[in-house]
């Protein structure tokens, strides 16, 4: 398969790509890693007249810590996540969804910032961004924006950017003493989109009570959600099993899923249930070491 | 539109005008006449198109040639002197990592990959590395064999230059 007609463009900075994005209008795609929107392009399902070659451009590619934040560089590919020492050791739910996102040479091309800006709700990385409360950090033609990752997912495909932003770099709150994440997701095969998938991540304080506490899924709704319900009843109270029992409960009647190929919309609540309850033990557990 | 690249590929310099759209498991079997890099099922699911951008795995279905300028590319005929085998090719061979041979270009380039960041992998770290290439022959357990194989005679081999 090849893809439509298209003219490339080269990037050489983000001043540029986003000089040439403005001067092409709307039928100009920026390209990352390309890992989703080749495949589309290929399916004919995106026909852009230009693409915008972003990945040359440096300076894009980095994970670090930085005063209160984790800041990782929009162009960093999930194979570089998979082997970060900083993410391995302190972030730990990286590793359980990159383990799980496609598959090893796709990983060495597929990028974060494409994984978020693509606004797809079957993507990995998005519920993760909502569990630690990320907020999307985008340069455009009136300079840079920050956008809290709750306002950034709009609809099916369709986020807070504009044509001409560009998704350049993410800032996660570092994580604290008793911090911990994880993820999981349910596939029938590897490389595929999650059946269903639940990321978790807990803060709790020196009394083990949780002060913070982020829940979100994968491939359950059109747009990448959060479960506010079962966040609520937790934060502030001190997890016992039957909490957990309880927001397993709530995230499977909060979602959204529909029955396709990869299970009924029984099933997939069935799981988000089951799911959460061993991400927030899964989580407790890490942020109780 | 016709854009010119410039690229390395098995260690030779190659310059040549391609298309926007023209797809680089294409430009390395059609325009340069490598046809060890298979295409199966073109939609970067099986890894028969696998080869090295840069020392790293890559789908060459899904990458565009005009991304490639400036790179280093390896195919399956680049990895080893003319009448010797690679390693890996060797494992392959002596544990029977291959039936029709379809999968087994890409398989390959997968390993190197896959060796040059975890030398010396257990059965599960080898199943996983693989896991974006399909075989249908063998059940993968020969081929896993052969990765440890050659993982092992590449160990030696990183011992005795040393």
């Amino acid at each position: 398969m090849i893809p439509a007609n298209f003219t490339y463009h080269k990037a050489s900075s983000l001043k540029d790509a986003i000089a040439l994005a403005e001067s092409l209008g709307e039928e100009a795609k920026y390209m990352s890693g390309g890992h989703s929107l080749l495949p589309m392009m290929k399916l004919r399902f995106a026909t852009p007249e230009h693409i915008i070659d972003i990945s040359k451009i440096q300076g894009l590619s980095f994970i670090k810590e930085e005063g209160d934040l984790l800041k990782i560089g929009a162009m960093t590919t999930q194979t570089e996540m998979e082997y970060s020492d900083l993410l391995r050791s302190k972030y730990p739910i990286f590793g359980d969804a990159i383990k799980l996102t496609a598959d090893p040479s796709v990983r060495n091309v597929g990028t974060l910032g494409g994984n978020i800006a693509h606004g797809d709700a079957a993507n990995d990385q998005p519920a993760l961004m909502l569990a630690m409360r990320a907020t999307v950090i985008a340069e455009g033609v009136d300079g840079q924006k920050s956008i809290p990752i709750d306002e950034f997912f709009h609809g099916f495909y369709m986020t807070a950017l504009e044509p001409t932003d560009i998704l350049v770099e993410i800032h996660i709150p570092k994580a604290s003493k008793h911090s911990g994440g994880a993820y999981h997701k349910v596939e029938r095969k590897v490389g595929d989109y999650a059946t269903a998938g639940v990321a978790v991540y807990v803060e709790l304080d020196d009394d083990g009570v949780c002060r913070e506490i982020g829940i979100a899924l994968t491939n359950v709704s059109a747009v990448p959600m959060r479960v506010d319900r079962a966040e609520e009843l937790l934060r502030g109270k001190k997890i016992t099993d039957d909490l957990i029992g309880q927001a397993g409960v709530f995230a499977s009647e909060d979602c959204e899923p529909t029955s396709d190929l990869r299970g009924s919309e029984a099933y997939k609540r069935s799981l988000v249930d089951t799911i959460t309850k061993r991400m927030l033990n899964k989580a407790l557990e890490r942020a109780r070491q | 539109m016709k854009h010119e690249i410039t690229l390395t590929i098995n260690g030779q310099s190659v310059t040549a005008e391609v298309d926007s759209r023209l797809l680089l498991v294409h430009f390395i079997r059609e325009n340069l006449d490598l046809t060890g890099t298979h295409i199966g099922c073109d939609t970067s699911n099986c890894g028969a198109c696998t080869i090295l951008l840069n020392g790293k795995s890559v789908k060459s279905c899904t990458y565009l040639a005009v991304r490639a300028d400036g790179a280093e590319i390896t195919t399956i005929e680049g990895i080893a002197a003319e009448g010797t085998n690679h390693p890996i090719q060797q494992g392959f061979h002596d544990q029977h990592g291959l039936h029709c041979g379809f999968c087994t270009p890409g398989m390959i380039m997968r390993s190197i990959d896959l060796l040059n960041n975890n030398p010396n992998p257990t059965e599960e770290e080898i199943r996983w590395g693989i896991s974006g290439n399909l075989c249908r022959c063998t059940g993968y357990n020969n081929i896993v064999k052969s990765i440890r194989q050659a993982a092992e005679e590449m160990q030696k081999e990183k011992e005795t230059t040393v």
